[in-house]
């Protein structure tokens, strides 16, 4: 099981949170060395699926394993790399107070700082104090402490909402060149464009999955071009069936 | 647990403080001005002074430390930082020992200062020794600590962990015996006072202040207080859930 091609498998996942039910029972699987997109509007139980695999969401039933384990096994908690959707850093500390800190909850090497401010391009910021950063770049010190150490999974809450493009199109390079070394991403977005630079999909709406495909397998079912508009024609097959 | 994790959070919380010097001040400061404006208010009658001074060198020091550290996780909690050190490998004690280490220091700092200022220019008289004293000091405050971050666990909001001083602390400090002596209390008031954690550390005060040796009841009442800190912080480790709803 231990090397079980799939590094996150959901199955049946059912979640209520606040007497709400979020996630109604979902199945799901991610491979291993992968980027699987995790998109949908806001609200539709992305960071709550997440939050299953990271193992801090309270599940009524279902099963969630991740790298052969069940999720929130203590063996997981160095090996899997979690970025919350609100930037979840120390705002008092500098960015490399911040990271030192993280590296040595994990154990890892003091010389990953550096690695990881070069990674997510804030170099110039390590002696910043964070709460003084903008919302960007808060987002990426939070991104920087989920790269430190050697996570063979990460799980990313919508890591680039509010960055440049060009600091985008980098992450996206980065998250692709880590996938290449063997790492599996797990990323959400509720940005449709962002689709194109996973290999996997899963669109999820109102707690559902609506598709689990590749963006050219995406194209090819819906005969649309670009994923929102996939998006719109999968709403509304499923509406006139309903 | 291993030492590691605990110790980075102690050096992480000891940095927080460094850049927040306003805390760092008040915590320090504010239990000496207290006991100054008590000596002032005491004015002339010495012997007053003698006998309340070394109780509220206990619960002064006890109470700031537990204001400041009935936010701490909550703090935690509200920044996310929490749901993340939970998914890294850092057990819950490793984080409430990290915490109460670092504001155990701050705590004997706090003391230290409180007392050398109470024996010296206050000239507080006790029969016992200034060490005796100190130490009494240093654990009332390491209580406030510990309670602190025990109720930490349980506030869901800033306005409910302040809400825990009227209702965790007044009533310890109503009950200690500082007010009125414990056995001219109702029964029942007198059986809910030996409960209490803070009624031992004013007894100890007490003590120190009546007595130039060191008794036997003198270290039963810090064996009672050390273990309400032990057993507060293992409740506070146990009481953070890793899975939330």
């Amino acid at each position: 099981m231990v090397n079980s091609a799939n590094a996150v498998e959901v199955r049946d996942l059912v979640v209520r949170r606040g007497g709400r039910t979020v996630l109604p029972g979902v199945s799901c699987r991610v491979a291993r060395g992968s980027v699987t997109g995790l998109l949908g509007p806001s609200g539709c139980g992305k960071s709550t699926l997440l939050r299953a695999v990271v193992g801090v969401q309270v599940v009524a039933s279902g099963q969630v394993e991740v790298l052969g384990l069940p999720a929130g096994a203590k063996a997981l908690r160095s090996r899997v790399g979690y970025v919350t959707q609100a930037p979840s850093v120390y705002g008092d500390l500098t960015v490399r107070e911040d990271l030192r800190y993280f590296a040595a909850v994990l154990g890892a090497p003091a010389r990953d700082v550096d690695r990881v401010l070069r990674e997510v391009g804030l170099q110039d910021h390590a002696t910043s104090v964070v709460a003084r950063l903008s919302g960007g770049e808060r987002a990426r010190v939070s991104l920087a402490t989920a790269l430190l150490g050697t996570p063979e999974l990460l799980v990313l809450d919508e890591p680039t909402v509010g960055l440049d493009p060009v600091l985008r199109r980098d992450l996206w390079s980065l998250f692709a060149e880590l996938a290449g070394r063997g790492v599996t991403l797990i990323v959400s977005s509720h940005v449709m464009d962002e689709a194109e630079r996973c290999e996997r999909l899963l669109l999820m709406r109102e707690g559902r999955f609506l598709a689990d495909a590749s963006p050219s397998e995406l194209r090819e079912r819906t005969g649309e071009h670009d994923v929102e508009a996939a998006f719109l024609a999968l709403v509304d097959r499923e509406e006139a069936f309903a | 647990m291993s030492t590691r994790p605990a110790l980075a959070t102690t050096a992480r919380v000891l940095a927080q403080l460094r850049r927040d010097p306003r805390t760092l001040a008040l915590l320090l400061l504010v239990p000496c001005v207290l006991l100054s404006l008590l000596a002032w208010i005491y004015d002339g009658q010495p012997q007053l002074f003698d006998r309340v001074g070394a109780s509220l060198l206990g619960i002064f020091p006890f109470v700031s430390m537990f204001l400041v550290t009935s936010v701490a996780t909550l703090r935690e909690r509200t920044s996310g930082t929490l749901e993340r050190l939970l998914t890294m490998p850092l057990s819950k004690l490793d984080l409430i020992l990290g915490y109460a280490l670092a504001f155990g220091l701050v705590a004997v700092v706090q003391a230290v200062l409180a007392t050398a200022l109470a024996l010296g220019p206050l000239g507080l008289d006790v029969l016992g020794p200034w060490w005796a004293l100190l130490i009494v000091a240093v654990l009332d405050a390491l209580l406030g600590v510990a309670l602190g971050l025990l109720v930490s666990a349980f506030a869901a909001s800033e306005f409910q962990a302040v809400q825990f001083l009227p209702a965790v602390v007044l009533p310890q400090v109503l009950l200690c015996g500082l007010l009125a002596p414990r056995e001219s209390m109702a029964a029942a008031l007198e059986a809910l006072s030996d409960v209490l954690p803070l009624t031992y550390a004013v007894d100890a005060m007490q003590r120190v202040t009546a007595s130039g040796d060191v008794t036997g009841g003198l270290v039963r009442d810090l064996a009672v207080v050390a273990a309400c800190v032990v057993a507060a912080l293992g409740l506070g480790a146990a009481t953070l859930r890793r899975r939330t709803s």
